[in-house]
Formats: C-alpha cells, sequence, structure tokens
C-alpha cells in the first residue's frame, strides 16, 4: 500500500479553457502533501486530475503525465474506474449516501470491489474503518441508522471512513475540514497524522495553520491573474516553506498579505 | 418583503421587543397580505379538489347501491353483482399489472439513458418526443394495437404456446386474432410508458451531484454510480411515476375496449381468445345498451374501480413512508 505519485508537465483544460499550466511535482509514498493557493488557482481541478474525477465534467482533459509508483495513470489502458478504486477522495461538503446506513456507507465501495462478502468479514472491515476514522465509538450503537442522521463532522469521518475501507493507495482530500468547527477539524488533523503511516495524503486547505500542522510537504499554486491559468509555483518541505519560502508571492499568500 | 426568510423586518422587531403586550399576543406573528391571499387561494383549491372527489365518491355510491342490491333476474347479465363484477376486478388488475410490469423496467431505463447515457444532442430530442407521445389520444393506440399489434403478434402467441405452453400462462389455444389479454397489457404499458419515463427522467437529473462523486471517487461504473446513488434517490419518485401509470393502466377505457376481444372469464391464460374484460372497458361496451338497475350496477362496477384506485394510491404511499428515515429529506 501507499504509493509515490510523479507529476509532470500537466496542463488541464475545461473546454478549451486553460485551467491549470506545466504542474511538475513529485509526491512521496506515506506523506501529506498540502495545496495552499488562492481561490480559483485551480487546487482541486490539479486534485481531481489525480484520480481522474475531473472527467466527470463534460469537456474537461489533461495534457501531460502523471506516474503513480511509475504507472502511467492516462495510458490508454488504464481504466478510470479502477485508477478511483486505487485512489480514493474525500470531498469538501460531506456525502454520505442518504438512503444507506452508517455501516452500509462504509461498505459502498467494498461492494463495488468484491461482490460477495461474508457477514463477519463485512462487520470487521466496518469496525476497522470507522475505527481509524476516528468514529466507532461515537456511532456503534448505531450502525443501522442513516448516515444523513449524523452531525457534519461525524459525517465527513463517516466519508473517510468510506474511502478508506477500499484501502486504497492514496487519499485525495479537498477542503475536508472546510465545513467543521474546530473540535471536528482537529479529530481529522489527528486522523490524518495516523492514516500517514498507512497512505498518501493530498489534502488542499485554505487553512494556513491546518497545512503547517497536518502537511510534511506544502505547495503552492497561484494565478497570474484573471482568466489566467493557475500554476505551480514552488513546493517544498513544509516548515521550509512556511519560515523561508523562495518565491515573495508564496511569503506574502502564507502571511496573509493577499489572497 | 425585502428580507430574508426567518427574519423579521427592523420596525417589526423593534415593536416585538418594546411591545408591553401579553404574551398570547407578541405570539402571532404578523401576516402579510400576500401571503393571506396565497394561503387563501391554495386552501381554496384543495378544498374544490376535495369537494369534487367526494362529489363523485357520493354519486357513485347513490347510484351504484341499488345495482349492488339488485336480484340477478333484474339485470341484463343475470348474476349477482359479486359474481359480475370479480371477473372486471381480475381482468383490470391482471391488464395493469402485467402493463406495468413490462413498462416500469423500460421506462427506468429508457429515462437512465436520457439522463445519463444519452450524449447531449441526442437526450435533448428524444426526451421530447417522449414527451410527445404522453399526449397521444387513446384512440390512436387502439387503433394502432388493434390493426398493426394484434396482427403481428399472432405468430409470436402461436409459438409460445407451442414451446412453452407448459406454463400455464401461456397454455392457449392462441388467439387466431391477437386480441389477447396480453395484447391489451402492451398496448397498456406503451401508454403509460411516457409518463412514467418523463417523470424518472426529471427525478434521475435532479440527483444531487455530490451523491453522484461519492460514488464515481469510490470507483463505481455508470452503472454501479446509478444503483449507490441515483435509483435510491429516485425511489419514491419512481414508485410515485409508476402509481401514476398505474392509475392511467387502470382506468384506460378506448384502447382496451377497441383491442381486447373480452368474454369475463377469470383465466391467467395470456394468449388465448377468450379473455377476462376489464372494469373501463365493460362500461364502456355496454352502457350505450344498459337500461334500468342494469346501469346501476355498471356505476357499482365504476365504484369498486374508484375505490381500486383509492386503494392502490394509499399502498404506494405507505411504501414510500417506509423507510422516511433513509430518502435522504433530513
Ligand atoms: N466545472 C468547471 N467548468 C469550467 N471551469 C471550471 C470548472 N471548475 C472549475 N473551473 C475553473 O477552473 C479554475 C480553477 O478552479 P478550481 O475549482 O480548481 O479552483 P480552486 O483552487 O479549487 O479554488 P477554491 O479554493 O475556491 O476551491 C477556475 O478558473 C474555475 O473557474
Ligand atoms: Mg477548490
Amino acid at each position: 500500500m501507499a504509493k509515490s505519485i510523479d507529476v509532470s508537465d500537466l496542463d488541464i483544460y475545461y473546454g478549451d479553457f486553460l485551467a491549470v499550466e506545466g504542474v511538475t511535482i513529485p509526491i512521496a509514498a506515506r506523506s501529506v502533501t498540502a495545496f495552499i493557493g488562492p481561490s480559483g488557482c485551480g487546487k482541486s481541478t490539479f486534485l481531481r486530475s489525480l484520480n481522474r474525477m475531473h472527467e466527470v465534467i463534460r469537456g474537461a482533459r489533461v495534457d501531460g503525465k502523471v506516474l503513480i509508483d511509475g504507472q502511467d495513470l492516462y495510458a490508454d489502458d488504464m481504466d478510470p474506474v479502477n485508477v478511483r478504486r486505487l485512489i480514493g477522495m474525500v470531498f469538501q461538503r460531506p456525502n454520505p449516501f442518504p438512503t444507506m446506513s452508517i455501516a452500509e456507507n462504509v461498505l459502498a465501495g467494498q461492494r463495488l470491489n468484491s461482490k460477495r462478502m461474508k457477514k463477519k468479514e463485512a462487520d470487521d472491515i466496518v469496525e476497522r474503518s470507522l475505527r481509524s476514522a476516528g468514529l466507532w465509538n461515537e456511532v456503534k450503537d448505531r450502525l443501522d441508522r442513516p448516515g444523513s442522521g449524523l452531525s457534519g463532522g461525524q459525517q465527513q469521518r463517516l466519508c473517510i471512513a468510506r474511502a478508506i475501507a477500499t484501502q486504497p493507495e492514496v487519499l485525495l482530500m479537498d477542503e475536508p475540514c472546510s465545513a467543521l468547527d474546530p473540535i471536528s477539524t482537529s479529530i481529522i488533523e489527528d486522523l490524518i497524522h495516523e492514516l500517514k503511516t498507512d497512505y498518501t495524503i493530498v489534502i488542499v486547505t485554505h487553512n494556513m495553520q491546518q497545512a503547517a500542522r497536518v502537511s510534511d510537504t506544502t505547495a503552492f499554486f497561484n494565478l497570474a491573474g484573471v482568466g489566467q491559468p493557475g500554476r505551480l509555483i514552488e513546493h517544498g518541505d513544509t516548515s521550509m516553506m512556511f519560515s523561508n519560502p523562495e518565491d515573495p508571492a508564496t511569503e506574502a499568500y502564507i502571511q496573509g498579505r493577499f489572497g | 418583503m425585502g428580507c430574508p426568510p426567518g427574519t423579521t423586518a427592523p420596525s417589526e422587531r423593534l415593536t416585538i421587543v418594546t411591545s408591553t403586550q401579553s404574551p398570547e399576543r407578541r405570539r402571532t406573528t404578523p401576516t402579510r397580505p400576500g401571503d393571506r391571499i396565497f394561503r387563501g387561494t391554495s386552501l381554496a383549491a384543495a378544498l374544490l379538489i376535495l369537494a369534487t372527489l367526494a362529489g363523485v365518491a357520493v354519486f357513485l355510491t347513490a347510484e351504484g347501491i341499488p345495482g349492488i342490491l339488485a336480484s340477478p333476474d333484474e339485470v341484463k347479465h343475470g348474476t349477482g353483482f359479486v359474481d359480475y363484477v370479480a371477473p372486471l376486478v381480475f381482468g383490470t388488475l391482471l391488464a395493469a399489472i402485467l402493463a406495468l410490469t413490462m413498462a416500469v423496467p423500460l421506462a427506468i431505463g429508457v429515462a437512465l439513458f436520457i439522463s445519463h447515457y444519452a450524449p447531449r444532442k441526442l437526450a435533448a430530442p428524444l426526451g421530447y418526443v417522449i414527451d410527445l407521445l404522453a399526449a397521444v389520444p387513446s384512440v390512436v393506440y387502439g387503433v394502432w394495437g388493434i390493426s398493426f399489434l394484434a396482427p403481428a403478434l399472432v405468430p409470436l402467441y402461436r409459438w409460445l404456446e407451442d414451446n412453452l405452453g407448459f406454463v400455464p400462462l401461456f397454455a392457449g389455444p392462441a388467439s387466431a386474432t391477437g386480441r389477447t389479454i396480453l395484447t391489451a397489457s402492451i398496448v397498456l404499458a406503451v401508454m403509460v410508458l411516457p409518463v412514467i419515463t418523463a417523470i424518472c427522467r426529471e427525478i434521475f437529473l435532479q440527483t444531487p451531484r455530490l451523491h453522484e462523486e461519492a460514488a464515481l471517487a469510490l470507483g463505481a461504473t455508470r452503472w454501479e454510480m446509478a444503483r449507490l446513488a441515483i435509483f435510491p434517490y429516485a425511489r419514491s419518485g419512481i414508485i410515485s411515476a409508476s402509481m401514476l401509470g398505474l392509475g392511467r393502466a387502470l382506468g384506460e377505457t378506448m384502447a382496451v375496449a377497441m383491442v381486447l376481444s373480452a368474454s369475463g372469464v377469470v383465466t391467467f391464460n395470456l394468449i388465448s381468445s377468450t379473455n377476462p374484460s376489464t372494469i373501463a372497458a365493460n362500461i364502456a361496451l355496454t352502457f350505450n345498451e344498459a337500461t334500468g338497475l342494469t346501469v346501476n350496477a355498471l356505476i357499482a362496477s365504476g365504484l369498486v374501480l374508484f375505490v381500486i384506485t383509492f386503494g392502490v394510491n394509499f399502498a404506494a404511499r405507505a411504501i414510500v413512508d417506509r423507510r422516511k428515515d433513509f430518502s435522504g429529506a433530513n
């Protein structure tokens, strides 16, 4: 488990609009990488291109290379469905399936991957995933209740449990805490710390402290101007990026002087 | 007025804070003329619908009871009411259920194709054609059924009798005209297909993007996404759409009356020339020549149809409510 990602010279288009241009970045296995940058600079777009979720949007396409442990994500024989089973995703807004119980939600991905599962096996997966998502104690007595009956923070942790139930290689998180209170946020940050031992994690965040707290590597994206494509300005060790960035724009953004 | 819902205009808030009125008086929220007018009209509309429904029920009951109580020698069909209406109820339900069994899966498939599979250039015209089909009058379907579909199905019925004759449904002998209950059901299925498809398509299109993406991000194929996100979300809508279709199938008169060669038997044999009739078709075919208590008996059979339709709708409502917690509405 846990694979490294190598992106080289990636351009991402929405139809004719070039949204992200020329991104080259290595992402180490078993590390947390944070994407920061002003709104609209293409962080989500880039994140989604890492598990081909951008293809869900009509007209979206990429140009360039994404290698996961050396394997080309965009090779002709690569099925996006398999890519997404390998690379899990957590969204900005918690999105548990409202018609499913908590346990069914956790098992949703598993049921796609392997058709038949023994009850014992299923129960184990539910418990293991909910435990690693830090939700087990809160929901163990109501696993058969609808997932939509949980609080926002609990729902987000349920979504994390759902994403890790299938034991993906990589976990992508797009502002997973932006709708949560400080306590849920800190629970999820602790969780990211623990998950790091098993997964490669990429997280988009608008919260500088969060990036500083959870990530090993930070990547700063920026826009040259309105209508211009977003670019990766610099990336590097988080402590270095926060103490001594190379680009003045990075320093300005981190210190909250713009964006 | 210009303030967002859930807040009160500053002036009103001020009155509430400073007023020295009794607590009861204070709790009544001020109503605005627009609200009052809207509430009045919608209440009036609701009452009008209820009154119409009640009027129909009262008429059917008042006129129907003599027909129910009539003795066999007073009516043309020469049997007691229960014996008279039972085969009709059977035929009505059989035809409608057969029609729905064929129409609902097909409608869901077509709706899903239009909403999630078809390229946009194809989806729009296809949806438009389906909407148009819903507006075709039932006589047209009747003519199509009797002059095209029935003869076309004769070889199929013969084949079914020869090869699947051991199944009671296809026991035969196969009808030579093709005007069987199965043909009538197929015509009904074609008739209810557009409305079920149209409603399903609208609901499928409303599936929250959030849930579709949740499924896809888990590595769901398009079909698995439909199963994980679209169908559960659309479940109650699909049931409602089917009930609307069932209502039309139960009450359809012209098409069945034209297509079906009925003899009032009770049989599950779908392809023979002796077929059960349906309540609506029976009324249409016999009402003109009926006199005296026979008319009342026919009206009473209408009352039975009315009750069946009601029962079906209540059952549907109960099914929809049963898993309310999981509907996603909370
Ligand atoms: N579905 C889409 N269709 C067309 N253009 C899009 C689409 N989604 C995003 N874009 C464009 O791509 C660019 C990057 O958007 P993206 O959502 O990736 O930004 P972001 O960095 O995630 O912003 P935020 O921090 O606000 O989430 C923007 O110019 C946006 O308008
Ligand atoms: Mg974003």
